[in-house]
């Protein structure tokens, strides 16, 4: 058998079914539900933010969310296959001309803000404003 | 425990998640099925040893002596063939000639060394081949940034004379050896479709030649791991 294939067999059980993970874009803002593990005990946090990354394919797939906590850029990137990753919805979409927005790094104050998208917010739940 | 082992394939590398959300570096072996081709004892061959063969070639690819000798076993022509080492005739005797072996003969290791041809790098030098610091980048230094520098002398009782000392390392050859990778963690073993997943890389290209064994030696922490198994 193909290599390839072995390993995609390999993972196949990983991977997360695709109505799982919603159809992301880059400039979306995302709440991503983490599962913590402290001890014995599991709890769920939110990290809300923009997408500003995705990369790798299959099992290797990951978002870099940035936000702003306290003034200070915070950024994190989470594997969407792993299993802590409970889950992760559209909040906002927003209009990006790039693939990676890392430009967002060198901005302050009101230059954050990406320019809403007003088309195509009907098929993100939680989005229907 | 007795030593064991087994002939693979290296498939690649994958991520494997824990269900605690650890993401372990994998590497996909493709393990098995092999053969006992022969089995050697003190009394016959002076040391005992289980000689095992992997992955099926056409016969006519294949020599007559390699064809016979695989035929005993009442298998068709490998093209793998690798010996293990075991300790006394005793563990010989749990081997027979013909028998299969899959990957279940390994699945109580929680630890593995598996050995494997490294890739090759071509003639390297000695920066690269022996981890040699080279020259100053600047202060002057031209055209000598990843040179060995002096080589020394050798030959005299003095300890200095027209020779270099022998074994001295420079330049040349690199990779396209045999290299062991010792204790691997076992992440998962995969009988219905033979496979092997290792924590981390092992030697080699894809597609190369793995000889996967029961490990030499571990250290005590895993050595504990290993009994509680």
């Amino acid at each position: 058998m193909d290599r390839t294939k072995i390993i995609e067999s390999v993972v196949a059980d990983q991977l997360k079914d695709k109505k799982d993970i919603p159809n992301l874009r880059i400039g979306d803002t995302v709440d991503v539900h983490y599962k913590i593990i402290e001890g014995d005990k599991e709890r769920i946090q939110v990290f809300q933010g923009v997408l500003i990354a995705h990369t790798g394919r299959g099992v290797h797939e990951m978002v870099t969310v940035r936000r702003i906590v306290a003034n200070e850029g915070v950024e994190r990137t989470f594997p969407l296959h792993s299993p802590r990753m409970a889950k992760i919805e559209v909040v906002r979409r927003s209009d990006a001309r790039r693939a990676k927005l890392y430009y967002l790094r060198d901005r302050f104050g009101k230059a954050r803000r990406l320019r809403d998208q007003r088309r195509g917010l009907k098929h993100t739940e939680g989005a229907a404003e | 425990m007795a030593r064991t082992g087994i002939l693979g394939k290296k498939i690649g590398m994958t991520r494997f998640f824990k269900p605690d959300g650890t993401n372990i570096p994998v590497t996909v072996i493709q393990a098995g099925p092999c053969v006992v081709t022969q089995v050697k004892t003190t009394a016959a061959d002076g040391y005992a040893a289980v000689q095992i063969a992997f992955d099926d070639m056409k016969a006519r690819n294949s020599t007559q002596a390699q064809i016979g000798h695989d035929a005993k076993a009442g298998a068709g022509p490998k093209r793998a063939h690798r010996e293990i080492r075991l300790a006394s005739d005793a563990e010989a005797e749990a081997y027979t000639l013909g028998q299969e072996l899959t990957v279940d003969a390994i699945a109580d290791l929680k630890f593995v060394d598996v050995v494997g041809t490294s890739k090759g790098k071509g003639f390297a030098g000695v920066m690269k081949r022996h981890r040699f610091k080279g020259m100053c980048a600047t202060h002057g230094t031209e055209r000598k940034h990843r040179t060995p520098g002096s080589i020394g002398s050798h030959g005299t009782d003095r300890g200095h004379g027209a020779k270099i000392k022998k074994g001295k390392r420079m330049a040349g050859r690199m990779g396209d050896e045999q290299v062991t990778v010792r204790s691997l963690d076992v992440v998962k073993v995969d009988a219905s479709n033979n496979l092997l997943l290792v924590k981390g890389a092992v030697p080699g290209a894809n597609d190369g030649l793995l000889l996967i064994k029961s490990p030499g030696r571990l250290y005590k922490r895993k050595v504990r791991i290993q009994a509680g198994a």
